[in-house]
């Protein structure tokens, strides 16, 4: 069937206004592609999440313990509510990795006896498992192998526990345990130099001394059964056997890191696109009520005809509509395109065995309706408009706009405004809802940007703190156990180390009323200048005598202050119970830190200093001769080379950062475009007669040009301060959804940032006036005279 | 006698603006008889434009009564005056009111489209001579030949009545005489009935019947014993 006549017109009205309404789409297209992206990719990510935990069987408790007997498994099993309990030996290994020069880290993890693990089943990737009753066989995560360049047949050698052993990798595996997998001490993922390794129990159990004993146990609960009520059962079995306090999932490292992303990305579906859709929405109803205005012959002559008032409604609503699905399309094709990259992007951080961006139904049908909303909503006042005009009343030109002189013109008056100013200013308080509107929508590009362009400032107060005033160690030693004072003077005399000094980790319950956190108490000595911590100010603090320092993140979650005091739960050796007065706050950017005196601790705990980490400064020249001693020294679990996280974290960071920063300045610019352009082209619609008018009178170009541009560029000026106001309260908000367990965004909002905000956002809203500028010079003075309104 | 098509009695109408009463008519009583050619004259102002609108359906009366044969068009719903509209009534304009963005056949489709009974657009365009421009946009046209279009336009449905407002007024003598031909041509062959407003008094020779309008009443109704023909009219 032919397209109706009316139908047609439409057509060639949206071809005729394609750029208005190619500007309104690509706002719209913003809102509909951060949906498709965000649920999508949410979606995607959580379908696999949760398959994935289902196929291989992901435990939901967790403890480590010393050495626990075998026998407790039975007993373990009976606990209420829990479904399948397994044992296992883990453990901290070195590894001599061909062509590494600096020791990497593994940890290492038993397969059972029979059969394969009736939780955080490995999933295969290349080869096979190693043979049960092997002793040198090694299955190792899919990431450490290709980091490293290794396939099946591969050797490498470790050290387990002491004795060096030359071992052969059977295949390659992920694990719902490591998706994300981060090495002992380590800030980001390191997979040339730490790895996850499979090897039969038995082989294991040799090498730990574990014979009949586990030091590792996972639980998978009942469908009744609460990981709050199982934790503290278990740690009562565990406990005569150096239990290390069971957790659930949600203390679990990998977890939290895909939860983490998972509420990111759930936050974006939530906070940004209402604002493009709402910006959307008044962008239809600004352009639709000039085109009602434009076409009220039309609307006439359609009711003369005998149009229907459903029919010319549904006209208008179409085009609404059309423009509504020209952003839906952009919005799904750039939204499907970016969440690939998305996904894309997860593989190389998460170690999924599959995540492909399953584009399905509900992010498209969410998004489209979304849209479709949006446009029906900011057409619904121009649609009503056209609805109730009387044919009769259609056919004659409209009234010209009341201008009323108010308390704006008084001042103008008072200030002796030229008449082409107080033009300007009456198109403000004429319209002093569009006026409104337009400032809040630019001010929206500029909070925009703001909150985009305040994050390298931030990253670079992380990076100052982090690396420079707290962590300014090269290298961390990591050692298999605690040990007492005399490692330390062991490391010092390994070549090309500067400086040494000891740290200890020790596992621990805080609490503090009802609120409690499972850490680990990082206690230096107090002369420590290597590895220290920095208060608000930047300076440094240290705990003094018995007392504790708190992370400032920790000290929220407790609601603790400097003064309260809190309890103390050793996870380890005698399980002692301390009470410690907290002494200062420290701004810290990573994990829930808590710090105390060594020497101190050790007294509190009545027994000598121990050390769980060796902190070095070394002379980089030497640092082969260093890795090579350190990879013969017993008692080593592995290093963190912190220059390197330095240099790999400035470099993730700045990646990403650039291609965030593009792609916000490209929606800003987007936003801006749409409301300048649409709001001079109006004005443009709206004035011509007026315009031409004075340009017979004879007002020069620039002049006539001024009243058009000026309102414009007034509202954008307006819009700043207001946009600065926003932008703060955006990137605040920003910061407190950012901030978690794992990390937090120091707040940093530096002029420079408002600075180049404003200047985007009023570069584009020039430009975007300038271009209709450019339609005065064509403007034909005798036609716009003669035509009607 | 032909029989009657309109009909009113004491038609009333006020606009409201503030607090000024403006009256466009001041109870008017009117017969018009199917299949005549009628011409309103009357400067501008004095109500005829009015009378042609709530005859047509587009406006209502503030007093009085109006019969389109014997439906009362004074009684009826919105919805009931856009069916009146749509099935019995073409209306021709002094701008002619075409949409920019449809060319000469599309703009008569609009009409056919949602006509019971219409004329192919072709052969509407035909009855006016415009059978060679089908596929120009309005912008493409003369005024003359717009004007044209949208008698096409208003006959396609083949109205019972054809109200045209100042039909002429925006064109010159030459042009203007080529629409008032197309006028004559469709009240003659199809008998339409035909109701033309205009201020040119020239065009009254035309009529069968002229009806005068001053300051919203029917100062005097006059029929014409001889009909002068288009072509002699000039103005």
């Amino acid at each position: 069937m032919a397209m109706h006549v009316l139908d047609r017109k439409l057509l060639r009205d949206l071809k005729r206004m394609w750029a208005q309404v190619l500007a309104i789409a690509l706002v719209l297209a913003c809102g509909v592609m951060i949906l498709v992206l965000a649920i999508g990719v949410q979606r995607s990510l959580q379908d696999t999440l949760d398959a994935y935990y289902e196929r291989n069987r992901f435990a939901e408790v967790f403890s480590g313990a010393k050495r626990a007997p075998e026998s407790l498994l039975g007993e373990i099993r009976a606990l209420p509510g829990v479904r399948v309990a397994e044992t296992r030996i883990v453990g901290q290994v070195v590894l001599d990795v061909p062509g590494l020069s600096e020791p990497a880290a593994g940890r290492v993890i038993s397969l059972p006896e029979i059969d394969v693990p009736a939780l955080n089943l490995p999933l295969v990737v290349t080869g096979r498992p190693p043979a049960q009753d092997s002793v040198d066989e090694v299955m190792v995560t899919r990431a450490f192998a290709d980091a490293n360049g290794f396939v099946a047949g591969d050797r490498f050698s470790a050290n387990l526990n002491g004795r060096k052993r030359e071992l052969t990798i059977t295949g390659t595996a992920l694990s719902p345990e490591y998706i994300y997998v981060l090495g002992p001490g380590a800030m980001l993922p390191d997979n040339r130099r730490f790895g996850v390794l499979w090897m039969p129990r038995r082989a294991l159990a040799a090498a730990f001394d574990l014979q009949g004993a586990f030091n590792d146990v996972s639980l998978a609960l009942t469908r009744e059964g609460r990981a709050e009520e199982v934790i503290p059962a278990l740690d009562r079995i565990l406990a005569p056997y150096g239990g290390a306090g069971a957790y659930g999932r949600a203390e679990q490292a990998s977890h939290i890191f895909i939860e983490g992303e998972l509420t990111q990305l759930r936050a974006l579906a939530q906070i940004l696109p209402p604002i493009f859709f709402v910006i959307s929405a008044f962008l239809v109803n600004m352009v639709l009520a000039r085109i009602v205005t434009l076409e009220r012959g039309v609307i006439g002559l359609l009711k003369a005809l005998g149009y229907s008032d459903l029919a010319v409604a549904g006209h208008f609503l179409k085009f609404a509509s059309l423009v509504a699905a020209i952003g839906i399309v952009i919005g799904w094709a750039v939204g499907s395109w970016l969440a690939q990259g998305m996904a894309r992007l997860y593989t190389e951080f998460f170690e999924f065995p599959y995540l492909v961006f399953d584009p399905r139904g509900d992010s498209y049908a969410i998004s489209a309706a979304a849209g479709l909303v949006a446009a029906g909503l900011g057409a619904v006042q121009g649609v009503r408009r056209a609805v109730r005009m009387p044919p009769a009343v259609a056919m004659v030109p409209p009234a010209p706009p009341t201008f009323k002189r108010g308390l704006s013109d008084r001042l103008a008056t008072w200030a002796r405004f030229s008449q082409p100013s107080m033009m300007v200013l009456r198109g403000i308080t004429r319209w002093p809802g569009r006026a409104t509107f337009s400032v809040l929508a630019i001010s929206a590009a500029v909070a925009m940007l703001m909150s985009a362009s305040f994050f390298p400032d931030s990253l670079d107060e992380i990076i100052d703190t982090s690396f420079f005033r707290q962590n300014r160690q090269d290298a961390m030693l990591i050692l298999t156990r605690d040990q007492t004072e005399n490692v330390v003077e062991d490391v010092r005399h390994l070549p090309g180390v500067i400086a040494a000094e000891p740290m200890q980790y020790l596992p621990v319950v805080l609490r503090h009323g009802h609120l409690s956190r499972r850490i680990a108490i990082e206690a230096r000595d107090p002369d420590a200048t290597l590895s220290r911590v920095t208060d608000a100010s930047g300076q440094p603090v240290a705990p003094a005598g018995g007392g504790i320092i708190l992370s400032d993140r920790l000290a929220e979650r407790l609601a603790v202050k400097p003064g309260d005091k809190v309890q103390v739960e050793v996870l380890t050796g005698r399980r002692d119970t301390l009470t410690v007065p907290v002494t200062d706050i420290a701004t810290v950017y990573f994990g829930l830190g808590a710090y105390m005196d060594r020497g101190a601790l050790a007294r509190l705990l009545r027994s000598p200093p121990q050390a769980s980490v060796v902190n070095i400064a070394m002379d980089r020249q030497r640092a082969d001769a260093l890795y090579a001693a350190a990879k013969e020294t017993p008692g080593l679990a592995g290093t963190v080379l912190l220059f390197q996280t330095r240099a790999s974290f400035r470099e993730t960071i700045s990646r990403n950062v650039l291609n965030t920063t593009v792609v916000y300045i490209l929606i800003a610019v987007l936003i801006t475009v749409g409301v300048t352009y649409n709001g001079a082209r109006i004005q443009l619609s709206e004035r011509a007669r007026e315009l031409a008018s004075l340009r017979i009178l004879g007002f020069s170009r620039a002049e006539v040009s001024y009243i058009l541009m000026g309102e414009l560029m007034l509202l954008s000026i307006l819009a700043q301060p207001v946009g600065w106001l926003l932008g703060w309260a955006f990137a605040y908000a920003q910061v407190k959804s950012f901030s978690s367990d794992l990390y937090s965004l120091p707040f940093v909002m530096n002029p420079a940032t408002y600075a180049k905000a404003s200047l985007v956002v009023l570069a584009a809203s020039a430009a975007s006036a300038l271009i209709v500028r450019r339609r005065i010079d064509s403007l034909d003075l005798v036609a716009v005279m003669k035509t009607r309104e | 006698m032909s029989e009657l098509i309109f009909r009113s009695e004491g038609l009333t109408k006020v606009y409201r603006t503030g607090d000024v009463s403006v009256y466009a008519l001041r109870g008017v009583d009117l017969r018009l008889h199917a299949g005549e050619l009628t011409v309103l004259l009357g400067p501008s102002g004095s109500g005829k434009s009015t009378l042609l609108n709530i005859l047509g359906g587009l406006d209502r009366a503030s007093e009085g009564q109006a019969w389109f044969r014997d439906a009362e068009l004074t009684a009826m719903t919105d919805r009931e005056l856009t069916v009146y509209r749509r099935d019995h009534v073409g209306f021709v304009f002094q701008f002619y009111n075409l949409v920019a963005s449809l060319t000469a056949r599309e703009n008569v489709e609009l009409v056919t489209e949602i006509a019971k009974d219409p004329m192919p657009a072709a052969e509407a365009l035909a009855m006016v001579g415009l059978d060679k421009r089908l596929d120009h946009f309005p912008a493409q046209l003369s005024g003359g030949e717009q004007q044209r279009v949208a008698i096409a336009r208003a006959i396609a449905k083949r109205p019972e009545v054809l109200l045209c407002d100042e039909p002429t007024g925006a064109l010159d003598s030459k042009t203007g005489v080529q629409v008032l031909e197309a006028l004559e041509r469709i009240n003659t062959e199809l008998g339409t009935t035909t109701i033309v407003i205009t201020h040119n008094a020239g065009i009254q020779a035309m009529a069968h019947r002229v009806v005068f309008f001053a300051d919203g009443r029917i100062s005097e109704v006059r029929e014409n014993d001889s009909r002068a023909q288009p072509s002699d009219i000039t103005w």
